[in-house]
């Protein structure tokens, strides 16, 4: 599905990325770990075409992204909050989105009923616009409105961060079904390693923009990722 | 706000240096009774601009809150740091001068000072009257309707404020000890505001940043569009919910009366026949420079999100042009009053409207590819732009903003007849608009270009 080839990213003499290969197959739930620095977003903001690589390319579904738009159909993403519209309420985000990407009101309050229990009663129909709302709701927010209109490559920048225990856990839930019976090719970064050991089929280490480990996760994953992060 | 703030002072400075020989010669009778006679309003307008734009203190209080100081220490320091802004130190431009002037023309001096400090009192009190009120739109609207309907009812004779309000700024000259009367005022004023703030430092009390209640709207009208309607439903919520897009609907409507310089004839620099155009132009495109100039930058906090969902530049473009287009389509109608001065300046409006729309309503959003100042759209915080919004190229494509309507009109005025410069900037606009796909595709590649550095400068928030 993503193919990556000699991909760099020069900020000045710094190299912030460098990825000779890379492959995710399609219907892969692919995790990203790394300290902070490790260019995890810097990847994913490639991947979105925000920002341009000094060399090399990303090809997603047979599309050169900084090339051809027409990866955005399928693919979505929430990296932070600058992917919410604050002066909207969160149904309006939605149908906003939906209708961005062809779904009408319908499509998208049968998707979003789906969420009741991920929501907790605390996005829908509470009367204010996103702006106002707490950081982990306005997260719960964005990544739900990733889902909308069936994508089937979705990127979410550090999702587990700021959400409840019971959001977590809804949410793990969700990614593993969107990759195992949907064939969706799910991108995820994280500090946690316990959560992307139980998410993801795949792990990826970054470190100071260099691949250092590529580890199909095996129920000696977390200890190894463990091993490597405290020694 | 740099620019604004030395502008605002050099008017002061020359209004106060010169308004009282201007009142004197024009024959209005006493300067220091003419000013005292409006003054009511110069204090109203004033409390008014300080709702709009000057920062509350309680902005920076947070951090504050848990440092080893007595909440006393706090509530001093950020209630003396507003005694220090800008908007209460301008007034000084004109009322130190004015004052001046006052005393060299042999007015008695100690009754000038009482004066003075009379009126510097009552700024003050407009300063901390501000921060009471404190955001509070259901005080302010009122306050606005009050303002405007006491103008009309002078202006029509019906009834005068001033009449009541005079004396008392007179009796500061005629009896000066009775200044100490508004510097009471003032006194009390800040010890309310000082218990109030006292009273309300917490984060769920006074400095809870305030929540609107939000209603979930539809505009299901708009839905004939199609995905055109997206974004208008999205551009109309944007600026309905936003405090800096209000204003900038607000300055837009200033702008319609903007013609009574040129047309009332009290300029006499405004009276050649080609700033007739100008003033078209400008009476019919406030909303188009004032908010099409900060396209992309009105969606500046969710870019990312733009650039990266499902959207064709096209599409996007298009539903702010179109917005432009119904803003200048809605003035132009308002503008009709100007009826009143007679059909040929009507005709100077409805001409610059079209070339507005044929011509101007492009640039604008090929001008705005290149500034690329992020918006906070919660705060009026440089709402009259700042230094990224001045480049070279915008102040070049201001040439055939303004500059070339004016040389078509003359060409056709002074080579054939008036009627002919009226068509020829007209038609300027109708060629303008016939070629709109073409001039579309062009603004959407450099869009594209300048794309991953507006993303860059969208970031950079301060």
């Amino acid at each position: 599905m993503i193919t990556v080839h000699n991909l760099t990213k020069n900020y000045g003499k710094q190299t912030v990325l460098n990825i000779e290969n890379l492959e995710i197959p399609k219907g892969q739930s692919f995790g990203l770990v790394g300290n902070n620095g490790a260019g995890k977003t810097t990847f994913f903001s490639l991947l979105l075409d925000l920002i341009q690589p000094t060399t090399g390319k990303i090809i997603n579904n047979e599309v050169q992204v900084d090339i051809s738009e027409a990866w955005k159909p399928f693919t979505s993403a929430f990296i932070d909050e600058t992917f919410l519209i604050g002066y909207l309420t969160p149904e309006e985000y939605f149908y906003f989105i939906g209708e961005l990407r062809g779904q009408n009101k319908a499509d998208v309050d049968a998707l979003i009923s789906t969420f009741e229990n991920f929501f907790h009663g605390e996005i829908l129909g509470q009367k204010k616009y996103l702006r106002d709302l707490s950081k982990g709701n306005q997260k719960k927010v964005g990544i739900v409105a990733s889902f909308i209109g069936s994508p089937e490559v979705i990127i979410l920048d550090e999702p587990f961060a700021n959400l409840d225990p019971t959001t977590q856990i809804r949410l793990k839930e969700i990614i593993r079904d969107l990759a195992q019976n949907r064939e969706v090719t799910v991108l995820v970064s994280s500090h946690d390693l316990i959560h992307v050991t139980e998410v993801c089929e795949r792990i990826v280490v970054l470190n100071k923009g260099d691949i250092v480990k590529d580890i199909q996760t095996s129920t000696q994953t977390l200890k190894e990722l463990e091993t490597f992060f405290g020694g | 706000m740099i620019f604004g703030a030395l502008y605002f002072m050099a008017v002061f400075l020359a209004m106060g240096v010169g308004s009282f020989f201007i009142i004197k010669r024009a024959g209005l009778g006493d300067p220091l009774i003419v000013v005292n006679r409006f003054l009511i309003y110069y204090l109203l307008v004033d409390l008014y601009v300080r709702y709009m734009f000057q920062k509350m203190p309680i902005m920076n209080i947070k951090p504050l809150l848990y440092m080893p100081f007595k909440k006393r220490a706090v509530v001093k320091y950020s209630l003396g740091k507003t005694v220090l802004s800008f908007f209460n130190w301008y007034h000084a431009f004109f009322f130190v001068p004015f004052s001046i002037v006052l005393i060299s023309q042999d007015y008695d001096p100690l009754s000038v000072l009482g004066w003075h400090l009379g009126i510097m009192a009552l700024f003050y009190c407009n300063n901390f009257i501000n921060i009471m009120m404190n955001n509070k739109d259901s005080i302010f609207y009122p306050m606005v309707v009050i303002l405007a309907l006491l103008g009309l009812m002078q202006y029509y004779g019906w009834f005068d404020i001033t009449v009541l309000t005079a004396p008392v700024f007179n009796s500061f000259f005629n009896l000066p000890w009775t200044a100490t009367l508004p510097i009471l005022l003032l006194l009390g004023l800040i010890y309310a505001s000082f218990n109030y703030f006292k009273k309300h430092m917490y984060l769920d009390g006074g400095l809870a940043t305030k929540h609107s209640e939000a209603k979930t709207e539809d505009f299901t009208c708009l839905n004939m569009f199609g995905n055109l309607g997206t974004f208008l439903k999205n551009d109309i919520k944007l600026i309905k919910r936003n405090k800096r897009s209000k204003t900038t609907v607000i300055l837009s409507i200033l702008f319609l009366f903007y013609g009574f310089f040129f047309f009332t004839g009290s300029f006499e620099v405004y009276e050649g026949p080609i700033w007739k155009i100008f003033a078209g132009i400008f009476i019919s495109g406030g909303f188009l420079f004032s908010f099409g100039q900060f396209v992309p930058s009105w969606d500046s906090s969710y870019y990312p999100l733009m650039m990266s969902q499902n959207i064709q530049y096209r599409e996007y473009l298009t539903s702010k042009w179109y917005l432009i287009i119904i803003a200048t389509l809605i003035s132009t109608f308002l503008a009709a009053f100007y009826l009143y001065f007679g059909w040929d300046v009507y005709l100077a409006i409805v001409v610059g409207a079209i070339y507005n729309i044929g011509v101007n309503s492009y640039l604008v959003l090929w001008g705005g590819a290149y500034i690329k100042t992020p918006i906070d759209l919660t705060s009026n915080k440089k709402a009259f732009g700042d230094k990224q919004a001045f480049n070279v190229k915008t102040m070049i494509l201001t040439i055939p903003k303004l500059l070339l309507p004016l040389l078509v009109y003359a060409a056709g005025h002074y080579l054939i007849n008036p009627t002919a410069g009226y068509l020829a900037v007209a038609l300027s606009g109708v060629i303008g608009f016939a070629f709109k796909d073409v001039v579309f595709k062009k603004i959407e590649k450099i869009y594209k270009k300048e794309k991953y550095k507006t993303l860059l400068a969208y970031k950079q928030t301060d």
